[in-house]
């Protein structure tokens, strides 16, 4: 599959990442990498990402895989990490890369706005003063997600 | 038999993460079971009392109200999703 997923608790290294993907090619012009980090809003201590283990790698593969029939042009790697993560560190991580970057660069935006509306995590915010709350769904994700809806594409 | 599985605040407040029940056979919709299950505690009712907050999968697959429940074998109830 030329865009690969992973779920995994341990920290991921972008950097490698990027050059396991890239290999020994010297046909890619581009290479996208985003990062997503857990932001310490206002006391916040850590978060903890709750996902269904029945489910969602092969929800994120599922997505790429639509990334992948979109751009076919596009290799990438999706890493998204669960459990208690503290401010600072990564969460998600999105690298892609293609010929031409306008490819790389769309799919993953594509890949990042998916995850966030189609794959099921959940995050739990823990904070400074003791308390915990669950965080709720934003509904300017999904019209980011849906800018991407295309007639044929399935919408998971 | 089919197992109902929880996550996120759903799970809180039903106080469980799994259940296997059967099934009256007359639940044939996502819609129905959501009616059912909420009658049977009060955690239930609290968790399904707003379903514009409930997200269901169906043996892994996403679901809405209408999809038919026929040879499922594991549903999944939680809140809108927030990964990423």
């Amino acid at each position: 599959m030329s865009i690969s997923a992973r779920l995994q608790a341990e920290p991921f290294e972008a950097a490698a990442e990027q050059a396991a993907l890239i290999g020994a090619r010297t046909d890619l012009g581009a290479a996208v990498s985003f990062t997503g980090l857990v932001r310490a809003d206002d006391g916040l201590v850590a978060l903890t990402l709750e996902h269904y283990p029945a489910m969602t790698l092969a929800q994120m593969q599922a997505i790429a895989d639509q990334a992948a029939a979109r751009w076919p042009g596009v290799v990438g790697t999706i890493i998204h990490r669960h459990g208690r993560l503290l401010p600072g560190e990564a969460i998600v991580l999105v690298v892609t890369a293609s010929p031409h970057r306008g490819d790389a660069f769309a799919a993953a935006q594509f890949l990042m706005d998916w995850l966030k509306t189609d794959a099921p995590f959940w995050k739990r915010e823990e904070w400074a003063d003791g308390t915990a709350r669950w965080v709720e769904a934003k509904g300017s994700d999904d019209d980011a997600a849906g800018r991407w809806v295309q007639p044929g594409t399935v919408r998971m | 038999m089919m197992t109902l599985v929880y996550f996120a605040w759903v799970r809180e407040m039903v106080g469980t993460d799994a259940e296997t029940l059967t099934l009256p056979a007359e639940l044939t919709t996502v819609a129905a079971l959501l009616d059912w299950l909420a009658t049977r505690s009060a955690g239930h009712a609290a968790a399904l009392a707003n379903r514009n907050r409930i997200r269901v999968a169906v043996d892994q697959q996403f679901a809405s109200p209408g999809t038919l429940l026929a040879g499922a074998r594991e549903v999944a109830i939680f809140p809108p999703v927030t990964g990423g």
